[in-house]
């Protein structure tokens, strides 16, 4: 009689070292995917800070709206000179929007346990990724082969003073810029004037690419394909035409004539890096998905009989990777 | 776990979708409206850029929110979890602070040459165009 005083103490012990219980009313596997969630929150807002880090400490920094304004609607249709800021960006959110609420969908069907429901919705939502990976591989071409961005060059300047354009042959043209204005320094030979600063004074010096030179003295409506120092403009070994302009802006710089910059190197290495990484995660996420779904239609959840609780855990992976996109678009696009 | 009736939930989701769909519509339209795309004059005006940039941080810290707490299920676990998985990201605050008076700091630095309160001149063969690291083309004639 006198024990009795501690059979439940002891009856409670044994209970908590039996195992079996879960503090935090989830199974190993949820609070583990919640964990690994965490370290990669911290792997992402590391890359995110590096960026704002680097924007904070160079002068200029390429502004969004100039550098993602273009989509596959202005190869079909609109034409070059229709600039369409941040337009394809935010197609790319909806897709992802759109995929996590699928996704939610899934879920909820999975703990009907409604095997047609759950496969259905995974299938949208693996479609979604898909869309949105595709619209990343299309971003990354028109930099990369049209604007001529890699890890290391970064095309996209900003002006920091006012000033007026000049035309190749060294007099001024109509064109006026502010401080604060973005440009892009175009490739010779891939260069038709048709971007988002369109220099309307010379119609169609695309052509004269294959021919180096031949187009002198043309009444300098060209930029000859020759290596140096000219009148209006300066070339590099690789082609690019920095555009020379003269400051307008009241001080001692007045006059000056300047010709344009590469933007902040930096820039294109953060880009490429922190979108490549997110569109991994992206990319990765889909064939998670797709192996679940087989697995899924294959009747190796309804055996389990647990709620489809594989179909939560990616749904949780899933949903971190749209909530990246909100900071990564933030970032990158809307500040 | 409190979970909510699979009719209700459903209609939970698109509620979801129509927010998360406009919350961005409206943070695009602030980003433009401080680019001068909507208006002109705005980008004028110096302080509309913190404004704007409040805003737009305070949206998405929203959306974050909501994906978290809705679309994975935060707010129906229990508090241990929200918290074990939440609190450590507070840490981020300081590493935000840290880094971003970093990357201030190194500006400063080499506009003046490493030292504070001494603006350096930039030489005058210097305000050519930057080629290369160090490499300049001159652009003084004109």
């Amino acid at each position: 009689m006198a024990n009795s005083a501690h059979e439940p103490e002891v009856q409670q012990n044994e209970d908590l070292w039996s195992g079996g219980k879960q503090p935090l009313k989830v199974s190993y596997g949820k609070l583990m995917m919640w964990y690994f969630l965490l370290s990669d929150a911290f792997t992402f807002a590391g890359f995110l800070i590096a960026y704002g880090a680097l924007r904070f400490s160079s002068a200029t920094w390429p502004i969004p709206d100039d550098v993602f304004s273009t989509a596959p609607f202005n190869n079909f249709g609109l034409g070059h000179e229709t600039k369409l800021p941040l337009m394809f960006v935010t197609i790319m959110s909806f897709l992802l929007i759109i995929s996590s609420v699928t996704m939610v969908r899934a879920v909820q069907e999975g703990h009907r346990e409604n095997k047609r429901g759950v496969v259905f919705w995974m299938l949208m939502t693996i479609i979604g990724g898909l869309g949105f990976l595709s619209c990343q591989a299309w971003e990354w071409t028109n930099l990369i082969k049209d604007e001529h961005m890699t890890v290391n060059r970064d095309p996209f300047g900003t002006h920091t003073l006012d000033g007026v354009y000049l035309n190749p042959d060294g007099s001024e043209s109509d064109e006026v810029f502010k401080a604060g204005d973005g440009y892009l320094v175009h490739k010779h030979h891939v260069d038709h004037g048709d971007d988002a600063h369109g220099h309307d004074s010379h119609g169609d010096d695309g052509h004269g690419a294959e021919d180096h030179g031949s187009d002198d003295g043309h009444g300098g409506d060209e930029y000859a394909y020759e290596v140096g120092d000219h009148a209006g403009y300066v070339m590099d070994e690789n082609g690019f035409v920095f555009k020379k302009f003269k400051v307008t802006t009241d001080g001692d710089m007045k006059g000056q004539v300047m010709a344009q910059e590469f933007g902040p190197k930096a820039f294109g290495a953060l880009f490429f890096f922190i979108t490549g990484f997110h569109g991994f995660h992206v990319f990765s996420g889909v064939l998670f998905l797709l192996i679940i779904m087989i697995n899924a239609a294959g009747g190796v959840y309804v055996k389990r009989k647990n709620g489809y609780e594989m179909v939560e855990k990616i749904g949780l992976y899933w949903h971190f990777v749209d909530l990246v996109w909100v900071f990564v678009f933030l970032v990158f696009y809307l500040l | 776990m409190a979970h909510l009736s699979y009719e209700a939930g459903k209609k939970r989701v698109y509620y979801g979708l129509i927010l998360l769909a406009v919350v961005t519509l409206v943070e695009v339209s602030f980003s433009l409206l401080g680019k001068d795309h909507i208006i002109e004059g705005v980008e004028a005006m110096s302080w509309t850029v913190y404004v704007i940039g409040f805003i737009l941080i305070a949206l998405s810290l929203y959306k974050a929110y909501f994906i978290i707490y809705e679309f994975m299920h935060m707010k129906y676990e229990v508090r241990g979890l929200a918290w074990s998985v939440l609190l450590p990201t507070s840490l981020l605050i300081w590493a935000v602070i840290a880094f971003f008076q970093e990357g201030n700091s190194w500006k400063n630095r080499r506009h003046n040459d490493g030292n504070p309160g001494s603006k350096k001149e930039v030489p005058a063969e210097q305000q050519g165009m930057l080629i290369g690291e160090d490499v300049y083309i001159l652009s003084g004639r004109g």
